[in-house]
């Protein structure tokens, strides 16, 4: 407590005089087709975009896409019948052996290609992260602009959400850009018109 | 770091021994700030942006003190410890004694330069406590016992050969083995590991927003949510400079971070923690270390706004041909030479001089820091306090008799024009600085002045 009351005497007797925050902190770069933008980013950063009807659809194309492989989860109860692993585990280290991983998430930003996922879809936080290969689908009407529009449409009150955008890498060996550092390997996004 | 520490102007010419490798490591960092100018472009509103940055931070330096106190409320009330450490020996005890709490002698630790300021991993190390970093450029650094030499590419100065081989001693990989793809696969592997054992989790803080109580951290690797989501206990330690008034304030520096960072869009994860999962122990150790004392300097506080991206390091002609090493300190790079002498005037006196002021730092700066300004600024500080070695001295009052003496100026201007054309081995010889790694120009044959005389008459 002493540190504390320290450090902040030490802030109070150093810190210039008060300025103003700025008014607007908003801008207006704005694409006319949100959808277009948002594939053309996520192309770039190494995500496929999958366009689908609905979520039997979505079913039906999760089911190609990963055809042969073990180890599939899911949070989108239309999906259980494509899953075989379940996560319904007590201890999230269990979830290491996922090898595909298909979640619900809220929103996508078109300038940056990052998807909103946070508590309000998760059983447990980890899932994003420690699954091989990941796959977010979103509703396909929600797509906002910028950063600036993805905070005034985040009414998030959960513990904990993350922006994700792209698969996990790294360029820390000579700047040679490496998919699937620690996280996905691989990423994939559904855009669901009827969602 | 290293047993002695050489100034950045005896490290630099140890760099400069070897002329492909620097070109390399320059071209490589160029390539990093040419990336950040595409990226930025494409945003018609950046420099609006960066204003908006610089301003949002002169209000966090004039609040700090609030923003701080609502910060801790809304943490505390989301269900996480806060913690306050005056310098780096109380954060480092705060850490470990949180560790010995919950008898956790491991734990994995995502990306902070604030434990690398603190020296927390050899603090930690000596009381029995096992840190792995997990970032690849930083775990590559901790294999060869060596500080990070850039605080976003912490292995910027290895080539893959050198990694290859270090792989090859510690993870067993094969001899020889150069391939980036196979090499990360490997890391990957024995840090999964690391991952599924380690029951503590450390993290950075990228931003704290005192609104919300929430903190960010945003990493490429998803390092840091993979050690934090499967802890016991994550620890997040921040700067108290961190903190941001609101959470709309991120999309703001969001936008602006990796563009600047690396030229991406935006970093691959961007995290917001809030709340402890259930059963699961956050803590937060909000460090000054120097920072109050930064703050009461007028002409230096605008450092305190720095948000880590980089920016600074890659436009630097000075760091990209002399790499982070030679700066000796956790932060290299422009914004490093003006945040360390604060820290202690005597043992970073020469980080001030190791910039041209050319300037390029400030141009790139997303939140607008005086870069160059404050470079200078700090070599009359440096000098007033008797900090700048004596031979400095002597040249600069050299300089001066010579600067201040304009018939004197235009007779030495004659000479040495004349040495450098008829005895050019005076000034082309190891005895003159400026010849080192560099050839001497062709000398005019006229100075300005004489050409200027001699053409207002005609």
């Amino acid at each position: 407590m002493q540190t504390r009351e320290e450090m902040l005497r030490k802030i109070r007797l150093n810190k210039p005089e008060r300025t103003s925050l700025p008014a607007n902190i908003r801008f207006d770069s704005q694409y006319e087709d949100t959808e277009s933008k948002f594939v053309e980013t996520l192309t770039a950063i190494y995500t496929e975009v999958v366009i689908v009807k609905n979520w039997e659809e979505l079913a039906v194309k999760a089911g190609e896409l990963y055809e042969g492989v073990v180890n599939k989860a899911t949070t989108i109860p239309e999906l259980n019948n494509w899953a075989d692993f379940s996560l319904n585990v007590a201890d999230p280290h269990e979830l290491e052996m996922i090898e595909i991983l298909i979640l619900k998430a809220e929103f996508g930003v078109a300038e940056n290609g990052a998807v909103w996922i946070s508590d309000n879809y998760l059983p447990h936080r980890v899932l994003p992260f420690i699954t091989q290969n990941l796959a977010l689908a979103i509703p396909r009407s929600a797509i906002v602009n910028n950063m600036h529009d993805a905070y005034e449409r985040l009414t998030d009150t959960t513990g904990w959400g993350c922006f994700i955008a792209g698969p996990s890498k790294t360029a820390d060996i000579e700047q040679s850009l490496v998919v699937g550092a620690h996280g996905a390997r691989s990423m994939v996004i559904f855009l669901v018109e009827e969602a | 770091m290293s047993k002695t520490i050489m100034e950045h102007s005896e490290a630099s010419e140890v760099f400069n021994r070897d002329e492909p490798y620097v070109d390399w490591h320059d071209e490589t960092l160029w390539f990093v700030r040419q990336k950040r100018d595409k990226s930025s472009k494409l945003l018609p509103e950046w420099e609006e942006l960066r204003e908006t940055a610089s301003q949002i931070k002169n209000y966090v330096l004039s609040e700090l003190d609030e923003l701080l106190v609502q910060f801790e409320q809304k943490a505390k009330e989301n269900g996480v410890h806060v913690h306050w450490a005056a310098n780096a020996a109380e954060h480092n005890e705060i850490v470990l004694n949180l560790l010995k709490q919950h008898g956790i002698t491991a734990m994995v630790k995502s990306k902070s330069m604030l434990t690398e300021e603190c020296h927390m991993n050899e603090f930690l190390s000596k009381n029995g406590i096992d840190v792995i970093d997990t970032d690849l450029g930083e775990r590559i650094v901790q294999l060869r016992k060596e500080p990070p030499s850039h605080i976003v590419l912490p292995a910027i100065h290895l080539k893959k050969k050198d990694i290859g081989d270090l792989f090859h001693e510690h993870l067993g990989t094969e001899a020889g083995a150069t391939d980036p793809q196979y090499l990360a696969e490997a890391a990957r592997q024995h840090l999964r590991d690391k991952f599924m054992t380690r029951r503590a989790a450390l993290t950075g803080v990228n931003f704290a927003v005192a609104d919300t109580g929430a903190f960010v951290v945003a990493t490429n690797e998803g390092n840091a949510d993979m050690g934090a989501h499967l802890a016991d206990i994550h620890i997040a330690s921040m700067g108290f400079e961190k903190i941001i008034p609101k959470q709309e304030h991120l999309g703001v520096f969001l936008r602006l971070l990796a563009r600047s960072a690396t030229g991406q869009p935006v970093t691959a994860y961007n995290s917001h923690f809030k709340k402890p999962r259930e059963g699961q122990e956050m803590h937060i150790i909000i460090v000054d270390n120097g920072r109050t004392t930064q703050l009461g300097r007028a002409d230096f506080r605008n450092s305190l706004k720095c948000i880590r991206c980089g920016a600074c390091m890659n436009t630097c002609p000075v760091y990209r041909r002399s790499g982070g090493h030679s700066y000796h300190n956790a932060v290299a790079g422009p914004i490093g030479s003006i945040l360390a002498p604060n820290l202690d005037m005597t043992k970073y006196a020469d980080l001030p001089f190791a910039s041209t002021l050319c300037g390029s730092c400030s141009n790139v700066c997303p939140v607008k820091i005086d870069i160059h300004d404050q470079l200078y600024k700090w070599r009359q500080v440096l000098a007033k306090g008797g900090h700048v070695p004596q031979t400095k001295g002597i040249g600069i009052r050299a300089m001066s008799m010579v600067l201040s003496q304009p018939r004197f100026y235009q007779w030495s201007g004659r000479l040495g024009r004349s040495v450098m054309r008829t005895v050019p081995f005076m000034v082309n010889n190891s005895l003159n600085p400026w010849y080192k790694q560099r050839d001497m120009p062709e000398p005019p044959k006229e100075s300005f002045r004489d050409w200027y005389v001699r053409n207002r008459k005609e």
